[in-house]
């Protein structure tokens, strides 16, 4: 990179990744779980995706039946520490809440589900359910994201044997090295996964699926299979320029933050993130609290259409993050390192087949931004190539794996599958729901009377 | 012009708020700060025999975080000495003339006693006497307090004692840990008092710490029954203070005291027929500066309803109070619920299902629930609109067209009169012509 951002003090890497949204204190915890109604049936409740009993847990903390709290939402979801954290709670529960209809702050659901499950890990993880007898079966998980340890805990909670295969050496997927840090740290997303092997799961890191162990020979260990290998990098942008020093893929750039070694990152004084996603939104801010003077987001279409949630873009204009709406990246310009981008301007025009207009190039408007790197953050790629050599399982056109929508049970029955990788990349919270139900899927394919043979 | 000015048995004050006799009103210093900011009278911190405090004397009763939703007290009378009190008295008295300065006692039942402590008391040139007979703790284990208050011949035979030397007026302030408040109030009627006042605080534990199972307050690992007061003893405060007012035997002038916190709660008081209003507990959790409001509540509240004097709502509700027997039976309400105010919490649904009449429905309607009442079914208990969080969501509407009145003294009479027994069948019968069925 030609011009590097200057490092700064630690304390100030620690206050720009700092929480987001503070812990509450037990006395502002009570108040507010208080001021829940405990609504019947709650609108909450039905908007989370994994349906923790919301007014329950809530009432819980009011009454100071912390570990009670932990509880009624561990039932429904075994990654409510990262959920907490990272979802995106005002399009879902706190979106829900009965007093947005009052013209009132909705409850701070987010914030009291944190504040029980951390008192949980802080009393040390006392147990909490009760582990069935051995079933004499055993399944494998491949992939520790939230889809995984979601799978794994259930299914260990039933009596399986089960082994999670993680191609990483720290475990947690996405939750370990994606959410950013502002939100959460690695740490939490290890307690989760602490807890999970605390239900006797045995995790295998550093093994890479595919590769020296095959999916055959997990078949043929295993009584079923369960995929929740996410999705990958960012694609290429097919673009001149993209092999220049200085354009890097969003999803490495953010796991590097993620290492918390916030010295030894290089980051541009100047910064362009290409696309307009969640993740874009989180490189550019994370770009930006590296020390980065400038960052900018460049995308095709106008706010409108931008796939990143309301609160996520107005947490970047907070950052200072400039927006270069319908502008389209033509080349990558420098020499040997980046040095600048050339964008043309673009109009929208028919709506496509999903209803986002289509944008139109405005030629002759090409104009150049001059930035010392590029972040590309278009979305992210299926693991087709891995999927695609798995017998008997189909992809979509977009390269998920298809998967039936009770079971979670693929089109080779011995697996199933759940979280980006069969939906294309939603949240941790649809991840964690469908490794949840696909155990369940699992334990009735293994309780047919052939055994699932 | 709104005069909230006041005459209790010939004590007046410029409006009804007075400060109770507690420890918002031990000492001249507290006394003119709280008249400064407008208070219109005072009784004293009742005054009398040596005491000497514990140091806890206090438990709170939080509820859903509302802090102080009812206090509770181990505190004495004054723990200062007769001779202060009095000197201090009577510089608050000559400093504020225009204010309503009464002077709570006790003393040990004895005449002379009694004797000598009003006349110091009247010396002072304060307006008025309190008779301390409510103190529920420490004082009544010597004889004081409750123990007076609660044996309606005592009560008359210290008023006497009082009333026969007293210049001034003597009012007579009454426990609530009694079971007919009326026996003590008309005791005191007889023996020539001038004024009731009432409620002092109720008999109580307020709790229990879970970690040291010691009581709160706690002295030292022990604790034990104390004085209820604040919001949560509005409710018996109104009863009690209705309960005299109504009594033909008593009809006295009243100051009315339990739970006052703000200028509404005082209204209703003045409704029910007190005169003047004492607050202790609202003045403890946020200090004398809340009279500022009461003040300007309360004559914005006159000048609204186009009231110019206390006087022409004094007991305005009494006539109200009245027999369950004389309730008419078919004077029929029902749950209506405002679709467009539901915020579809479906607490009505839940409290009617679980806890009255099983009448509201649930359907889901796109993505939430539509709470309906049937309506041939709901028995117009109101829980439901009590639930509910909305205001003005869930409205209780009259549904018959009151051309029919039954009360329960008329229905009895009447099948008394036909010569039919009061049974199940005969009740059912009256009920179904009037199209009344309960499931
Ligand atoms: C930058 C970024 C920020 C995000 N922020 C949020 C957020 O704030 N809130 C939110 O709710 N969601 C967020 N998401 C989405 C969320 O992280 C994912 O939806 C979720 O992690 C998906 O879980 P998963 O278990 O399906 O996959 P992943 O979390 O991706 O886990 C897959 C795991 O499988 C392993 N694996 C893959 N292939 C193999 C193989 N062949 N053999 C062995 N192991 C393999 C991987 O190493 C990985 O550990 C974010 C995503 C990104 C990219
Ligand atoms: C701490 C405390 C001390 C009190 N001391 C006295 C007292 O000395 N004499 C008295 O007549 N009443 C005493 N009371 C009773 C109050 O005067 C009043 O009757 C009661 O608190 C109810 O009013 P409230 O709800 O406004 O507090 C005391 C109350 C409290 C809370
Ligand atoms: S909708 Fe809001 S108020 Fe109702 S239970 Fe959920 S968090 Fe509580
Ligand atoms: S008034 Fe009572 S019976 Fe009628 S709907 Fe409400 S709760 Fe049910
Ligand atoms: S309690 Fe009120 S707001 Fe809640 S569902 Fe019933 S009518 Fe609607």
């Amino acid at each position: 990179m030609k011009n590097i951002a200057p490092k700064l003090q630690s304390e100030q890497y620690e206050k720009n990744f700092s929480d987001l949204h503070p812990p509450f204190t037990q006395n502002s915890a009570v108040t507010e779980a208080n001021r829940c109604l405990y609504c019947y049936d709650s609108p909450c409740m039905k908007a989370c995706p994994t349906h923790i009993d919301i007014s329950t847990f809530i009432k819980k903390i009011s009454t100071g039946n912390l570990l009670g709290s932990a509880k009624t939402i561990y039932e429904s979801n075994w990654v409510p520490l990262t959920c907490a954290k990272a979802c995106p709670v005002d399009v879902l529960c706190e979106g829900a809440c009965v007093y947005n209809d009052k013209e009132e702050k909705p409850i701070q659901i987010g914030r009291l589900q944190r504040y029980a499950i951390e008192n949980y890990f802080e009393k040390g993880m006392p147990a909490l359910f009760h582990k069935a007898s051995k079933i004499g079966k055993s399944v494998g998980v491949v992939g520790s994201g939230p889809a995984g340890l979601a799978c794994s805990a259930e299914l260990a909670l039933m009596g399986y044997e089960v082994t999670i295969y993680e191609a990483n050496k720290i475990p947690g997927g996405l939750n370990t090295w994606g959410i950013a840090p502002y939100k959460m740290r690695r740490e939490d997303s290890l307690k989760e996964v602490k807890l999970v092997k605390s239900f006797g799961v045995d995790l295998k890191t550093e093994i890479m699926i595919g590769k020296t162990v095959k999916v055959d020979d997990l078949l043929n260990k295993h009584d079923a299979l369960f995929l929740g290998v996410g999705l990958g990098e960012s694609p290429q942008l097919s673009i001149p320029g993209e092999e220049l020093s200085g354009v890097v893929g969003a999803l490495d750039f953010i796991e590097k933050v993620k290492t918390e070694n916030w010295h030894d990152i290089q980051v541009g004084k100047r910064v362009a993130v290409i696309g307009a996603g969640n993740t874009s939104i989180d490189a550019a801010t994370e770009a930006k609290r590296l020390g980065a003077d400038q960052v900018y987001i460049i995308y095709r279409r106008s706010d409108v259409e931008m796939s990143a949630y309301e609160f996520e873009y107005e947490l970047a204009k907070r950052d200072g993050i400039v927006f270069h709406f319908l502008t389209s990246p033509k080349q990558i310009i420098g020499k040997g390192f980046v040095e600048g981008i050339e964008c043309l301007k673009m109009k929208l025009g028919e709506p496509d087949k999903w209803g986002r207009r289509k944008p139109i190039p405005i030629s002759g408007s090409e104009f150049t931004i001059p930035v010392d790197m590029v972040i590309k953050a278009i979305g992210q790629e299926t693991k087709s190539s891995f999927l695609s050599t798995i017998s008997k399982l189909t992809l979509d056109e977009e390269g998920c794996v298809i998967v039936d929508q009770t079971t979670y049970q693929t089109t080779n029955p011995k697996i199933f599958a759940g979280g980006d990788c069969i939906n294309g990349g939603k949240e941790v919270v649809n991840a964690a729901y469908d490794g949840k139900r696909a155990a369940h899927g699992i334990d009735k394919f293994l309780s047919l009377p052939k055994g699932g043979k | 012009m709104v005069d909230l000015s006041i005459n209790c048995a010939g004590i007046k004050s410029p409006n009804p708020f007075w400060l109770a006799s507690a420890p918002p009103s031990n000492s001249a210093y507290q006394n003119c700060k709280a008249f400064e900011q407008g208070w219109g009278g005072t009784v004293w911190k009742t005054i009398g025999e040596p005491v000497m405090n514990v140091f806890n004397r206090y438990g709170g009763l939080d509820y859903n975080g509302q802090k102080i939703f009812g206090l509770n007290n181990i505190e004495l009378i004054s723990d200062r000495p007769i001779e202060v009190n009095l000197k201090e008295i009577a510089e608050t008295k000559k400093l504020w003339p225009d204010r309503a300065v009464v002077v709570s006692l006790m003393v040990e039942s004895k005449r002379e006693t009694w004797h000598e402590i009003v006349k110091r008391t009247i010396d002072t040139g304060c307006d008025g006497i309190e008779l301390n007979y409510g103190c529920p703790h420490g004082m009544s284990e010597r004889g004081m307090g409750a123990a007076v208050g609660q044996v309606p011949e005592y009560c008359k035979m210290i008023t006497e004692w009082v009333t026969e030397v007293s210049t001034i007026p003597v009012i007579v302030k009454l426990t609530p840990n009694i079971s007919n408040i009326q026996l003590p109030a008309r005791a005191a009627k007889a023996a020539g008092a001038n004024a009731i006042s009432l409620i002092n605080t109720i008999n109580s534990i307020i709790g229990i710490n879970l970690d040291t199972f010691e009581l709160k307050p706690n002295v030292g690992g022990l604790g034990g029954h104390g004085g209820y007061a604040g919001p949560a003893v509005k409710p018996i405060a109104l009863h009690l203070l209705s309960q005299v007012a109504i009594d033909p035997e008593v009809n006295l002038p009243i100051s009315g005291i339990g739970g006052i916190s703000n200028w509404r709660d005082a209204l209703e008081f003045i409704l029910l027929g007190a005169s003047s209003v004492q607050v202790c507990t609202a003045v403890m959790h946020y200090g004398f500066r809340i009279v500022n409001d009461m003040i300007e509540g309360m004559s914005n509240w006159m000048e609204s309803k186009g009231f110019t004097s206390l006087d022409q709502i004094r007991g305005k509700s009494l006539q109200r109070v009245n027999d369950f027997g004389n309730f008419d039976l078919l004077n029929r309400t029902i749950a209506r619920i405002d679709q467009q105010k539901c915020i579809h919490c479906n607490l009505c649904y839940i409290a009617c299902e679980d806890a009255a009449h099983q009448c509201i429905d649930l359907t889901p309607v796109n993505g939430h629930n539509k709470t309906e009442v049937r309506e041939k079914d709901c028995v117009g208990c109101a829980l439901c609109s009590l639930v509910c969080p909305v205001e003005n969501c869930i409205s209780m509407v009259r549904i018959d067209d009151g051309s029919a009145s039954k009360t329960w003294n008329q229905l009895t009479e009447e099948f008394k009169r036909n010569g039919k027994p009061m049974t199940w069948e005969n009740l059912a019968e009256f009920q179904k012509k009037h199209g009344i069925e309960i499931h």
